[in-house]
This record gives structure tokens, sequence and C-alpha cells, in this order.
């Protein structure tokens, strides 16, 4: 029965783009799915207990090196892109394996990764000479404006089926890792990394190994943004704003939950979206001060998310089964 | 002065304390006695306020403790020494002592109250300035109790001061809690040196498993088979 | 080459100009820390507050200098009072990463509400304070009073928590919370008590800060993130490892805004905490338990 449902929805969701052609809506729904993808990659690590506050970073890096690979270097995309991941996963390695190795955790990881971001946002805007700074950057327009080799495409359809492809990506991601040994590994460590150690879990490798999967999806995330927006700056896809909305996103949809960070990313959009249109330049501010208040807000009274909490009510509402008869004597 | 009325207590959903009652009469030092894991150091804490009961009454000089919030119990009259002496470890000697001189009440007499405490422990003056966690167990058993007196308390409660403690020190630890008690404060002492402690004080209760099992004169108490029977099972 | 010396012996001056302010803001986050155990993520923010409070009350409504001073010194004590009762005080038996993400939520709100309020702009005191000459150097007599108001800060609050009793009790409850309700003392006024503290650290620091830099809302993002390194390199709650490690940090910042463009100073800073975690990964002053 779900399976069926998940199948019907996803062939909805692959047919909408040639059924519907507004392209403001389909605007909507790519930003929603690119941000789906980045909360979703911050949420493999996030689920675990390494609460990172720095993936503005890797998303900044993510956008920054696709996009100076192109302008300066003149290398397509094709490699930009996988060049910024081992970008982002170098950095990723660089920050987490001490912090892994020296037992940093809980607070004082957070912290090193909140200042990881800033300094990311540091160095784009000291390297203002080349990357534009606090006034952005753009990727030079390749011909025509679509072009495969360029990975730029002027048709909202194209990109929404990239983006949809690439979100189902990071869902599938999220559910082998669900479903791997890894998964337990992490849990048992964030529960008692002792305990795990002593039962043969290499823990520093295990946490190493989330967080550079995790850091790498989330600066393809970047890439793409950078790609589809053709315009990217340090406060709109790095920084520690960034990163507070990615948790932020997460908390509201649910964190232990695969399609919570979609939940997360379509409540935040909209929400930004609707502000916008409410109050014009106005607005400025004014979504991430409801998001500061939201964010309170949940943490203190649904710290399990909207999604979370909804399907913990749904568990609680249907009766387990009940025990199977015993066979034989008590 | 102390009274307790079937006082249910425990953490969760375990239960440590089942319908325990007992007296404190003004003037006296009374044991509270039993094996391991009896509930005696539930028991203290019920009384200091550190956890709430579940069921009962306890009430200091008439005022119900229950109804005080537990901060407030101090000024009441009552000090405890916990368990394991509870300093705080990177404090001198002098500031470990000037807390338990906390309370608005005794601060005037901070001075007096420090003097009366240096006298009953000349060692603590000596080492006025030194951190208190790198004392020996013998000297932090008396910086706690020291601490503890700094409130000018009506009833001192000493969870298993003789814990830990070389034999020789335990000896001075009960001759220290003589001279308290002669000094006109009134001690409940819970411990499980029962031949010592039995020596000091006027009554005692035999605590096991919860309950208070036995009670009387600590002669009648040192004397009687209930006591080998509780620990030793026979 | 005497100039290249001149400059070299201004910026390490002004670095340790600098460390004092860090080392300021650094003991109002570990002192919040040592006793509440939460980080205030927020803390740079409630700063830029203040020193927006300082430039409304100075620039704006022509108050005297010190009683301006005065007024955000209290005025963001009670915003940390605020802050403690309204969102960590709930919070104070929660996972310690929803503590943290709730200070999280509150630095967005601050700096939300500071654009609402204010505007973008970058908005200067205006003060314009001589510069000292000397040995060849130019040391702005600004740094200087930033330099020993913080030091007076720093000593005033060693002051309190020695001889005062609730000096004392904020010291105890880091080490013991369980049994300071032995001694008569309320938890929670304690850490309403340490949270003004924090609060009115960060004030002072807004006040200093302001006759150094230009305000705007995300000016917090400029040294927050900095602060947070000295502290977990100085050891979270370690009040005297905070400040060596902030005086450290700001050498490197001055020295690398010598050299290079100033961000690069603080990309210094975080490549040499990366190599210390690395080096001595408890801290630079360890606790010795």
């Amino acid at each position: 029965m779900k399976r069926t449902l998940a199948v019907c929805a996803g062939a909805g969701l692959v047919a909408l783009p040639f059924v519907y052609h507004q392209p403001y809506p389909l605007h909507i729904l790519i930003v929603i799915l690119i941000w789906s993808f980045a909360y979703t990659s911050w949420s493999m690590m996030g689920r675990f207990g390494l609460v990172s506050l720095g993936h503005g970073g890797f998303m900044g890096i993510g956008a920054y090196v696709t996009a100076l690979a192109w302008n300066h270097g003149g290398v397509s995309p094709w490699i930009g892109i996988p060049v910024a991941l081992v970008a982002g996963g170098v950095l990723a390695v660089l920050v987490a394996y001490p912090c892994f190795r020296f037992r940093i955790t809980g607070h004082y990881f957070a912290l090193v990764t909140l200042a990881l971001s800033g300094i990311v946002l540091q160095v784009i805007t000291a390297t203002r000479d080349h990357t534009g700074g606090s006034l952005g950057y753009t990727p030079t327009r390749y011909q025509g404006g679509s072009s495969l080799y360029a990975l730029q495409f002027t048709g909202k359809t194209t990109w929404y089926l990239i983006a949809l492809s690439v979100w189902a990506a990071g869902l599938y991601a999220w559910h082998q890792v669900d479903r791997s040994m890894t998964r337990y590994a992490l849990e048992a460590i964030s529960e008692d990394e002792d305990g795990a150690a002593a039962a043969g879990v290499h823990v520093t490798a295990e946490k190493l190994k989330i967080t550079v999967l995790s850091a790498m999806m989330t600066a393809l995330a970047g890439a793409l943004y950078c790609q589809y927006q053709m315009f990217i700056s340090p406060d709109t896809v790095s920084g520690i704003s960034i990163s507070l909305q990615m948790v932020f996103a997460v908390v509201v949809g649910g964190i232990y939950v695969s399609l919570g960070p979609t939940v997360g990313a379509v409540i935040t959009i909209l929400l930004a979206e609707v502000l916008r249109i409410s109050f014009g330049t106005r607005a400025v501010g004014w979504d991430n001060l409801v998001y500061g208040v939201l964010l309170v807000l949940f943490i203190v009274f649904l710290p399990k998310g909207i999604l979370g909490s909804l399907l913990d009510l749904r568990r609680r509402a249907t009766p387990a089964a009940p025990p199977r008869a015993q066979t034989g004597a008590a | 002065m102390l009274a307790l009325r079937s006082v249910r207590a425990g953490y969760g959903s375990f239960q440590a304390l089942f319908d325990v009652s007992l007296d404190v009469r003004a003037g006296e030092a009374v044991a509270v006695i039993g094996p391991n894991g009896a509930g005696k150091t539930t028991l203290m804490r019920v009384i200091s306020g550190l956890i709430r009961p579940t069921a009962g009454s306890i009430a200091m000089e008439g005022t119900d403790l229950l109804a005080t919030p537990g901060h407030r119990i101090v000024a009441l009259g009552i000090a405890h020494v916990p368990e394991s002496r509870r300093l705080f470890p990177r404090m001198t000697v002098e500031d470990n002592l000037k807390m338990g001189g906390f309370l608005p009440a005794a601060r005037p007499k901070y001075r007096q109250r420090l003097d009366f405490v240096f006298e009953l422990f000349p060692r603590l003056r000596e080492r006025r300035r030194q951190l208190a966690g790198t004392m020996s167990g013998g000297e932090q058993q008396m910086c706690a109790i020291g601490r503890a007196l700094m409130s000018d308390p009506k009833l001192l409660l000493l969870d298993e001061p003789s814990a830990g403690l070389a034999p020789v020190v335990v000896e001075q630890v009960f001759e220290l809690v003589k001279r308290i008690r002669a000094g006109g404060i009134n001690v409940l002492i819970v411990e499980q040196n029962v031949q010592q402690v039995l020596r000091v004080v006027d009554r005692a209760y035999l605590l096991k498993a919860g309950s208070i099992r036995a009670a009387g004169t600590a002669a009648v108490l040192l004397a009687t088979e209930t006591l080998r029977e509780a620990y030793l099972g026979v | 080459m005497p100039i290249l010396d001149v400059y070299l012996l201004e910026a390490l001056i002004n670095g340790v100009l600098l460390g004092g302010v860090l080392a300021l803001i650094s003991l109002g986050l570990n002192l919040v820390f040592g006793v509440i155990d939460v980080v205030w993520i927020c803390y740079a923010e409630l700063i830029m507050f203040g020193m927006y409070g300082m430039y409304f009350l100075y620039s704006v409504f022509h108050w005297p200098i010190l009683a301006a001073a005065a007024l955000c010194i209290a005025g963001v004590g009670a915003l940390g009072v605020l802050l403690h009762v309204i969102v960590i005080a709930p919070l104070l038996g929660a996972a310690p990463i929803n503590q943290l993400l709730a200070t999280g939520g509150v630095l967005f709100f601050l700096q939300s509400a500071a654009t609402v309020m204010f505007g973008i702009e970058f908005r200067n005191l205006g003060l314009r304070l001589p510069v000292l000459k000397a040995a060849g150097m130019f040391i702005s007599y600004s740094r200087l009073l930033a330099f020993g108001a913080a030091l007076t800060g720093m000593v005033a609050v060693y002051l309190f928590l020695r001889r005062s009793y609730t000096g004392a009790a904020i010291r105890a409850i880091a080490q013991d919370r369980q049994i300071m309700t032995l001694m008569g003392v309320d938890s929670r006024r304690i850490y309403v008590v340490t949270s003004a503290l924090g609060g009115a650290l960060a004030g002072l620091a807004s006040c200093l800060l302001v006759l150094l830099y230009d305000v705007h809302p995300f000016v917090g993002l400029t040294f927050g993130p900095i602060t947070f390194l000295i502290c977990v390199l100085g050891g979270l709650g370690n009040f005297v490892g905070g400040a060596v490690a902030a005086f450290v940090f700001a050498e490197l910042i001055s020295l690398g805004g010598l050299y290079l463009d100033l961000e690069w100073g603080y990309v210094f800073a975080f490549v040499f905490f990366i190599v210390m975690m690395f080096v001595r990964p408890e801290g630079l002053m360890a606790r010795r338990s």
C-alpha cells in the first residue's frame, strides 16, 4: 500500500512540469527541491547527534568552487562540481578529524563548526578580487544560455527534473544509510561512545564517513543552486544564517524522518515567499525574525519537529499488535 | 523536634522507603543503622529536601517540611553533611565554610561561627587556604562537618561520616560527634559502623530494606539479637 | 628595517589591546557556561544590540557618554536575564543540543529584529578620540580606553566572585550543582544573577567595541565565531584559559591584518585553532581534574 502510494506520488512529481507550465510555481518547486536536498544532507549527520552548525560553509564551497572554476578556469561544471565536492570533503576531514579523534563532541563540536561556516564566509569576503565579496558572483553565461556542457539551462522543466532527481537521490542515500550497519554504529556511538568502541566500532572512522558524505552532498546542493540561480553571494549560500536555517528547517520538519527535512524546506520557503509577497521590500529581515521565534518555540514545545511529532501521534494512536500466543509452558 | 510520619520515598519507579516514622527530640542524638542499601541515605535526603517524599509527613519544630522549598530547609535549622562529603573541590577550605554560612541569618555571625569551627577543628585553621579537593579523607570530613555547622543549626544530619576513613580517624570523628552534642546541637546520624555509633547516641532505629525494624535506646539495641539478625540474616 | 619593526610593534600592541576586549567577551560566555551549562551562541548579537544602544543614546539622543554606557550595561544585563527566563529556563532539562539551537533561534531573531528596526546601514558612534603618537607608532586612544575598561571589568568580576557570598555561590554551583540547596542557595536565583552578569559583561564589551567599529545588524558575525574558538581552545568554563586564548587570537588577528586584509586575520586564527586541536586537544589550559 505504502509502496504504490510512493510510486504514484513519484510519477505525479515527474509528470508535473509537462502538465503544468507556469514558471513561477515551478521556480518555487525547484528551489524547494534543492534546499530539501541540502537539508536532507545535513540531517544525515544531525540525526545521529552530530549537530553541525557549519554546513553553510560546505554549501558555500560547493557554489563558489564551481563558479570560480568555470569563470576563471573555463572548467565545465561537469568537472568543476566533482572538484567542489572533493574540496568540501577535504575541509570536512580537516575540521572533523581532530574533533572526532580527540572526542570533541556536543557543544564543542557545534561551536567549532559554527566558526567554520563563519570563516568560510570571511574567506569569500577576503578574496573579493576573485569572488566579488559581499556583492556576489555570477557564473558567465555560455552561448545561448542552454547547454549541457556548461550545465546551464533556460527552461525550468529541465532544472525541475534535475532537482527532482538529485532530491530523490538524496532520499535514496538517506534510506541506504538508514538500512546499513553505519546507522547502528552511529546510533550506538551517539548513546555511548566508549561502549561502542569497546564493542569494536571504529568510532572516528564511522563519524568521519558520515560527515564527509553529508558535507559532499551539501556542497552538491550549493553547486546546483549556483548553476540554477546563476548568482551567488556569501549570505545566500554560506555563513551562519544558512547553517542555522538548515538546522531550523530540519527541526521543524522532523530530524529522524527521511521526509522531515523536505517538509521543513516546504514550510520555510513558502513562509519566506508569503512574507516577501505581502511585505515587499519591507520584508527584509522579517522572515528570519519569524524563523528565530519559531525555532525557539519549536525547540521548547516540539523538539521532534512537525512530521516527527505527527508520526509519534500516529504510533501512539494505533494499538500495538497483540503478542503471539505462547507455545509450550511459560 | 523532628518528626517523620509514614514517609514513603523513592527514585522513579524504585521505592526506597516504606512508611518510615521516627523522631528526634530536643537534646537528643539519634542514630539510624542498617545494612547497605537499606535506604539510609535516601532518608537523609528526604529530610534535608534533596528529594521529595511521595507520601507521609515531615515536620521540624512544627513546621511542615513538605511545604518548604528545598533551599529554605536549612533556614529551619537542619544542616546536612552529605554522604562522601561533597565539598567544592576547587574552592578553599575557607570558601567552603563560607558557603556553609550562606544563609542570610548566619552571615552576621560569620566570624563567630568560623572561630567555633576552627576551635573544633584546629587542623582546618592551618589549611584554610588549601583547596578542599587536595585534602585527605579525614580532613575533608572535618571540613564538611564544619561547613554544616557554619549555619548554626539546631539539628545536624550526618550521613555515614566514617565511610572510607582509617580507623584512627573514625575514632576522632565519633569523638567529634560527642563534642558537638555536648555543644547543644542535636544529631541524627546514619551509620553502618554499629558498635561505635551506638556509643555516642541516645537512641537508634534499625532500617532494613526501607522499613524501620526496631527502635530503642542504644544500650538495649546493642544487647539484643535483632541487630545480629538484621546484619547477618542469622 | 626599522619601519617594518615599528609597524610590527604597533600591530603587537594593538593585538594586546584587542585581546582585552576579547577576553572580556569570553569571560561572559564562560561564566554562563560554567554555571548554567549552556552556550549562548547569540552572545555576539547581545553585544550588537548594546552597540546600537550606545549609538542611539550618544549620537542620536546626545546623552553624556558615561550615562549612555551605564544604561547600556544595565540594559544588556536585563536582556541576558530575559534570555534566560524566556528561552533557557524552560529548556534546562532538555538535551544540550536543543539548548544550543534555541539560542541559535535567538541569534536569528536578534539579527532580524535589528535589521527591521534599524536597517542594514553601518552606523558609527561619531566619537573621535585622539591618537597617541609614541616612538613612531600610532596607538589610538580608543583602543587604550577599551583595554583599560575591559581590564577593570574583569577585575571587578574577579573581586565579586572571590569576595561576595553570591560570587562564592556562583563558583560553587559550577562545581557541585546538586548540594547547593543544602546551603540555602536557590539555584534558579543564581542562574538569573549569572545571566544578568553575563549580559552586563556583554554590555560593557559593546560600549568598548562601539568605540572601535561601526555597528550594523550582522556585526556579530565578525567577532562571534572567533569568540567561540577562543572559549573552546581555552576550555569552556575555564576563565583563565579563555583569557589566554583571547590574547593569542587577538595577536593572530592583528598580525594577520598587518600583512593582509583584516579577514585573513580571522582565517589565520581558525587555521591556528585547527592546528592547536591536533597539538593540544584538551585546550590551551586543560583543567586538572
